[in-house]
């Protein structure tokens, strides 16, 4: 079985932080990460590789530094590594970048053989849009399964697939043939710590680089800024809000009196709000 | 990899481009809300949508309608019902039995081919896992601009939708255009938007559409659904009282004095996100960019900081009340009553002057 697993290098949004005057993010330094939600999905497809044999190729579209992200990925266990890579999809939004990505997955399929199915995380830390899976499914034409908890099942000969997907209020159980194209929720596994025997293979490795022509790209109109139907006009940080919190006064006071005090505070401002709580408080 | 080019567009990039809209595009007109509904009801996501509808439709002089995709009879014109109590003007509605549980395939189809033929310029979607789903297909298959999570809509005065959404874990903002692209379509999350005004009115304009799928063509089915179980459930999204801890409380033992006080208030209670991450409570319960969105008329939150990630899910409280002993820390800075007193010892004082003050015998009190 040839699994491809889509992930992003994202920076580590815990460290981001915003110029107080200009207001601009200030990435300088910021390490970058695989997208965490990627890691849910690189395990599943390896865990599925592990059962049924086959290889695992992971695909990012990014800048020449996202090499980093893809040998972290070797290093999990994946077998071979592709970036797309090329100035042309500098700006893309998700319509622009699931193009781009399908196209390198046509290009995989020459190259390496025709995946049986494509993984993606649900949605990434940075963007956070969570339509680039939908968006390469339907360019492939691959069936399209969203936020799947577990692979129940596999039938090989049929080519069918159950699995549970998280929906609104409980889990659909779907059956499915692939290949297709499955977003994993996170919190599904946990990636594998990888082998001393990955690791070495993973310093050593050649990733494969693509232009957007040695992708096969011929219509570059469909990439990047140009492809973009969407443009962000304006980036900026939320307005604090003009008044900070009314402090209550706690200076020798005792705790009852200072709750007492709260109490009163509350129900100064939203009078209405003692009557709904004594009717629904036990 | 984009992201830097996009804050930064090169000069004459696409940012500063005026818009052009393509001759093909030009009788696009009008505002559709998506109309989830869900085994028989219909999410609330739709109704707040309908209220935002409602004003972009206003601004722009056109007609707001509701789409209903559901199985044949009753259940889906109620809600079409209820898609003219929350404003529209007019429904569009797709029965057939292959529209029972969602689906991908036949929800694209029917969406699609509703667009296609009808020609709106705005498509709204909620932000569930069903509408981000159906949302990304659609707008890959029209080849249009989506934007994701948009937690304000305006329109501008050359008419184009303008909708801004959080980005990089809710600590910018953005605004984004779809340009060339017809419709312009955007998700919003639940809760984010207010619940409009219900009327009832009587059902209007009605276009009833047909399925041109038939079930063999759908190779994915629906094997079962499993409900979740009650304890999963956290109705915090909806709850009119929500206590919430943090990691201020200092351990798990701690946690009872926020639920002790919820239990009090006939409150939801929930946390922040690195009390999930310790496994002190369930990831449902986590409020914030990456849990839930609450808009309670009463939001506490004790030992909490107030990290951007959990403000932009709890801003749209009416009254936020913070505990924290830190008299600096950030959540002071939205919140509207402080109190800089240890949450652990005050929590439990709070509950009990509560409960004074609510007892049926202060009630009859309160009356006379
Ligand atoms: C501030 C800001 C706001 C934006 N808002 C929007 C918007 O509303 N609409 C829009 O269309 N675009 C938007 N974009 C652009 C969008 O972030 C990019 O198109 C990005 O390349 C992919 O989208 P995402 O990060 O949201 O991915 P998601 O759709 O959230 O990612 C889902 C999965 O797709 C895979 N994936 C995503 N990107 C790649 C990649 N480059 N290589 C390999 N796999 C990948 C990963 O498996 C990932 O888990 C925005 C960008 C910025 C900087
Ligand atoms: C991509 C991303 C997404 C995220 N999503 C979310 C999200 O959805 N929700 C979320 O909440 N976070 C989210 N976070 C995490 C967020 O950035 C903060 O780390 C988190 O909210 C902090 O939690 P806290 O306030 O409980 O802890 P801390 O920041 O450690 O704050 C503890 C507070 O308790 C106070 N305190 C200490 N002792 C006491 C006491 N005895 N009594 C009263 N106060 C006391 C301290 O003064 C301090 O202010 C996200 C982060 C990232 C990077």
């Amino acid at each position: 079985m040839h699994i491809i697993v889509c992930i992003k290098q994202v920076p580590d949004s815990a460290q981001i932080r915003v110029h107080p005057v200009t207001n601009t993010i200030m990435r300088q330094g910021v390490p970058t990460i695989i997208n965490p939600y990627d890691l849910f999905a690189l395990e599943a497809a390896l865990s599925l590789r592990d059962i049924v044999g086959g290889e695992v190729t992971v695909l990012t579209m990014g800048p020449p530094m996202a090499e980093d992200a893809l040998r972290k990925a070797l290093t999990y266990g994946a077998d071979r590594a592709v970036l797309l890579t090329d100035r042309f999809f500098a700006g893309s939004d998700t319509l622009a970048t699931s193009f781009a990505l399908s196209q390198a997955i046509c290009k995989i399929a020459e190259a390496f053989g025709p995946p049986d199915m494509v993984f993606t995380g649900k949605q990434t830390i940075d963007g956070d849009t969570a339509q680039v899976g939908p968006g390469i499914a339907k360019r492939l034409g691959l069936l399209q399964l969203t936020y799947v908890a577990k692979i129940a099942s596999l039938n090989l000969d049929a080519h069918e697939i159950t699995v549970e997907r998280r929906a609104e209020g409980g889990m659909q159980m779907l059956k499915t043939k692939f290949p297709c194209l499955i977003t994993m929720l996170e919190g599904t596994n946990e990636i594998r710590r990888g082998s001393l025997d990955d690791a070495l293979r993973a310093a050593r490795s050649q990733i494969v680089k693509w232009s957007a022509a040695d992708a096969g790209i011929e219509d570059l109109s469909k990439c990047g800024l140009r492809g973009s139907p969407t443009v962000v006009k304006r980036v900026f940080a939320p307005a604090s809000r003009a008044v900070k919190a009314v402090q209550i006064d706690t200076a020798d006071k005792l705790l009852r009196d200072l709750a007492d005090e709260l109490i009163a505070a509350i129900f100064a401002r939203r009078p209405a709000l003692e009557h709904e709580l004594a009717f629904e408080g036990a | 990899m984009s992201s830097v080019n996009r804050e930064t567009p090169p000069h004459g990039g696409r940012a500063g481009m005026k818009k052009d809209l393509p001759e093909r595009f030009r009788d696009y007109r009008h505002v559709w809300v998506f109309i989830e509904l869900e085994r028989g009801e219909v999410h609330p996501v739709s109704f707040e949508l309908l209220g935002e509808g409602r004003k972009l439709a206003d601004k722009l002089g056109v007609e707001l309608a509701g789409v209903v995709l559901g199985p044949t009879g009753e259940a889906s014109w109620q809600a079409v019902a209820q898609a003219f109590a929350y404003g529209a003007d007019l429904a569009y509605i797709v029965e057939s039995p292959l529209l029972v549980d969602y689906r991908n395939e036949p929800f694209t189809k029917a969406m699609t081919d509703l667009v296609n033929s009808y020609k709106p310029e705005i498509l709204l979607l909620g932000a569930t896992m069903r509408g981000r789903d159906l949302a990304g297909s659609v707008a890959t298959t029209l080849l249009t601009g989506l934007t994701a999570d948009c937690t304000q809509l305006d329109v501008d005065p050359d008419g184009s939708l303008a909708a801004t959404r959080p980005t990089f874990g809710g600590s910018l903002l953005c605004t984004i255009y779809t340009l060339n692209c017809r419709p312009q379509m955007a998700t919003v999350r639940p809760r984010v938007m207010p619940l409009p005004q219900r009327e009832e009115k009587p059902v209007g304009r009605v276009i009833q559409y047909k399925l041109s799928m038939l079930e063999d063509e759908i190779v994915t089915k629906v094997l079962a659904f499993l409900p979740d179980t009650q304890s999963v459930k956290a109705n915090l999204a909806f709850a009119d009282v929500v206590v919430a801890g943090g990691l201020g409380l200092g351990g798990a033992e701690n946690l009872q004095v926020v639920t002790k006080l919820a239990r009090t208030l006939g409150a939801e209670y929930g946390c922040s996100r690195p009390l999930v991450q310790k496994g002190w409570m369930p990831a449902e319960r986590q409020i914030g960019q990456t849990g839930k969105t609450i808009r309670p008329k009463l939001y506490i939150a004790a030992g909490i900081s107030g990290a951007i990630q959990h403000r932009v899910g709890v801003e749209s409280a009416d009254l936020i009340v913070a505990v924290n002993t830190d008299p600096n820390a950030p959540i002071f800075d939205f919140a509207h009553i402080g109190i800089t007193t240890d949450a652990i010892r005050f929590l439990p004082a709070l509950t009990e002057a509560f409960t004074r003050r609510l007892s049926p015998h202060s009630r009859d009190k309160l009356a006379s």
